[in-house]
């Protein structure tokens, strides 16, 4: 299947990149006010891979995360109102507030959940990917996940098992070098590759750079396909970077984990500065139309801290209710 | 048609009946497809139901469950099948951090309708890492129901109710009672989960029960009603949620306490029965509420070392003898531990 990607396409992929920041910065500079009273955990920096992988798959394709979340959920289609008010830990939540920023869900769009536990949510995602075989559904199913997540065990369980079973799993790790603070080095073998090694294992693989959304959608889309059409389960490493604290609102170089330097290097490596710099010379009247989308987006943006903001907490008493499902009254898929 | 079948074959029977009616009902594990069909419980699923629906596995329990839970939130009933359940303890942080959690974390947009059976074992060597009855573990994380049955009627009724249930359910099956027989109905006999039952009435002494002890709780029963001590015997089938009205009536009544349990003592699931009843019936009570559950220690492996190490009938029968002021030596001179100690019955050749 041929992937070329229309001047209009590469603008609202630039969009969702710039919708995905402005949330996040919307969230990086309320955080203080403290309303937000739970772990949370920014993509800033990283928007570019949950962009490529959202424009590739459809609603009807699944998709499971980790603790750093907000650009898969949202990317994928996930209410963006709901995910607010989920970190405001309020009743209109998509978790009605008992799952906060680490546990979003919005099975409208297929996004079956995120997990707080490193590696956690990989065996969830091959397991909506051996429904869908045993239905004989034309879905796939994506896993996100860090490259922490490749020294779990659940990880080279559900490689394989996803390999034996040939199901349809495309497995996106977003490469962002540190774990917390622990950098690769301590973690994982010097010069050996992920993407070679989960090949070795069985799955095709690719690599790619995770800041450059064009790129990064063409590898996916060619990874999707495969996945669709029956050649087994994908995986994809992309190299990106976080640009902020592990969990948080702020910058934390001061800490010296890693060097201002490097920072300064990915950062002018910004997907989203990238993409606009290269459409500012093929689109006409680019930035006019650039600044009213932001604008636009800006609105939505506020608009949903506002609808967070006014909404109830859920009543105390629900803390109690909702432990187990009552027959009939579970959700459907 | 009520046929006598054995444990494993009401399983099996259960198995059958709920594939044959929802074909969203799916089941693996590792060996359930293997000429022995874990103890019997799976032969005939793979030939009936086919392998896309029934079908062996890598060893790799902790992805398993959490592909068991993928697969539920699509719709599917899965049933996740271990031949002892020490081997699922790998799969814990899907169980406790997912199976349990999904429900309730995602503000109850979905449910995770699958069933673990889980085998444990006792005596013949099963050792420290074959044996283990961690129940209470199970019990103790909200979000999960956990199922342990006596009778082969109510194995088949409470795992077809497992099946359908729309939550996670840890299915515990005792090895020693794969080989005893009760009568069975045949097609879908789903016994609600969450209720005890009264394995045999009395007015002196209330025993809380479960599982293979609730054999064991029967022999002592039999030996007390000579003795002029007639034993309420619940069985608790349900460990989570778990049916206290039965127990607060029955001990209303009866005013005395013994509770058996097959887990370790510090922290079991007999434990807990003990604190409540003490706390809600204290004056109710004629003597203090007695439980007896394993030794705190791993269990060894040598015949040598295993006898006298099981709670058996003459234990449980000692015990309540003590609440009525009589001679403990006696009940345990008169329900002598069998010979071989270390088997069910002669049915039990090992080697697990």
């Amino acid at each position: 299947m041929v992937h070329s990607i229309s001047t209009q396409e590469k603008f609202d992929l630039l969009c969702q990149m710039q919708r995905i920041r402005l949330v996040e910065e919307g969230i990086a500079s309320r955080y203080h006010e403290g309303k937000m009273r739970c772990p949370t955990h920014l993509s800033i920096g990283q928007e570019a891979v949950a962009v490529a992988v959202g424009a590739v798959i459809n609603s009807r394709d699944f998709a499971v995360s980790t603790h750093r979340a907000h650009a898969h959920y949202l990317a994928k289609g996930g209410n963006l109102p709901a995910m607010v008010a989920e970190i405001y830990g309020k009743a209109t939540g998509c978790s009605r507030g008992k799952g906060g920023s680490m546990h979003l869900i919005d099975t409208s769009v297929g996004f079956m959940g995120t997990s707080a536990i490193v590696g956690n949510s990989i065996p969830i995602g091959v397991g909506l990917a051996l429904s869908v075989q045993i239905r004989g559904s034309n879905q796939v199913s994506c896993i996100f996940l860090g490259d922490g997540a490749i020294e779990e065990g659940a990880f080279y369980e559900c490689v394989n098992f996803a390999c034996v079973r040939k199901l349809p799993v495309v497995f996106i790790c977003e490469n962002n070098l540190y774990s917390v603070y622990s950098p690769l080095s301590v973690r994982q073998p010097e010069g050996r590759s992920i993407a070679k090694m989960v090949e070795a294992i069985g799955a095709q693989s690719f690599q790619g750079d995770g800041n450059n959304v064009l790129k990064a959608r063409l590898i996916t889309a060619e990874a999707v396909d495969n996945a669709r059409n029956g050649s087994g389960p994908q995986f994809i490493e992309f190299m990106t970077y976080r640009w902020r604290e592990h969990c948080g609102p702020e910058f934390d170089n001061d800490l010296g984990y890693r060097t201002v330097e490097e920072f300064e290097l990915w950062r002018e490596r910004d997907p989203i500065a990238l993409l606009q710099t290269e459409l500012a010379g093929s689109i006409r009247d680019f930035e006019l139309k650039w600044e009213r989308a932001n604008e636009v987006l800006k609105d939505e943006i506020l608009e949903a801290f506002e609808f967070a903001e006014n909404s109830p907490f859920p009543p105390a008493e629900e803390a109690f209710t909702g432990d187990f499902a009552v027959h009939g009254l579970e959700a459907s898929p | 048609m009520n046929r006598e079948v054995t444990y494993a074959a009401a399983i099996n029977d259960a198995m059958h009946v709920a594939m044959h009616l929802d074909d969203s009902v799916i089941c693996y594990g590792l060996g359930v497809t293997d000429p022995l069909g874990v103890f019997g419980t799976t032969l005939g699923l793979e030939q009936t139901f086919g392998s896309a629906r029934v079908f062996d596995v890598p060893t790799s329990e902790n992805a398993l469950l959490g592909v068991a839970v993928g697969a539920s939130l699509n719709g599917l009933k899965p049933v996740v099948t271990h031949q002892r359940l020490d081997f699922f303890l790998l799969a814990l942080d899907q169980l406790v951090n997912s199976a349990a959690k999904w429900h309730y974390m995602f503000g109850g947009s979905t449910s995770v309708p699958i069933t673990i059976r889980l085998v444990v074992g006792r005596g013949w060597g099963q050792g420290p890492t074959h044996s283990q009855n961690l129940h209470a573990w199970f019990s103790h994380i909200p979000g999960l129901k956990v199922v342990m049955p006596t009778t082969p009627a109510d194995a088949k009724g409470l795992l077809l109710s497992s099946i359908f249930d729309p939550n996670p359910v840890v299915f515990i099956e005792h090895r020693w009672l794969h080989n005893s027989v009760g009568l069975v109905e045949q097609g879908d006999t789903r016994i609600p989960l969450g209720k005890a039952s009264v394995a045999r009435n009395g007015n002196d002494v209330t025993i809380v029960s479960f599982s293979y002890l609730t054999v064991e709780a029967l022999k002592a029963a039999d030996f007390l009603s000579n003795e002029k001590i007639e034993c309420e015997i619940i069985d608790l089938r349900t460990l989570s949620p778990l049916d206290w009205l039965t127990i607060y009536d029955s001990v209303s009544r009866t005013r005395r306490l013994l509770v058996l349990d097959s887990g370790f003592t510090t922290g079991s699931l007999a434990g807990e029965v003990v604190a409540r009843v003490a706390m809600s019936h204290y004056g109710r009570l004629e003597c203090a509420p007695a439980r007896l559950a394993m030794p705190d220690v791993p269990e060894p492996t040598s015949f040598g070392l295993t006898r006298g190490f099981y709670v058996r009938a003459g234990n449980i029968a000692a015990e309540v003898f003590k609440m009525f002021g009589m001679e403990p030596e006696y009940a345990l001179r008169s329900l002598p531990e069998p010979h071989p100690h270390d088997v069910p019955d002669e049915w039990f050749k090992g080697p697990f």
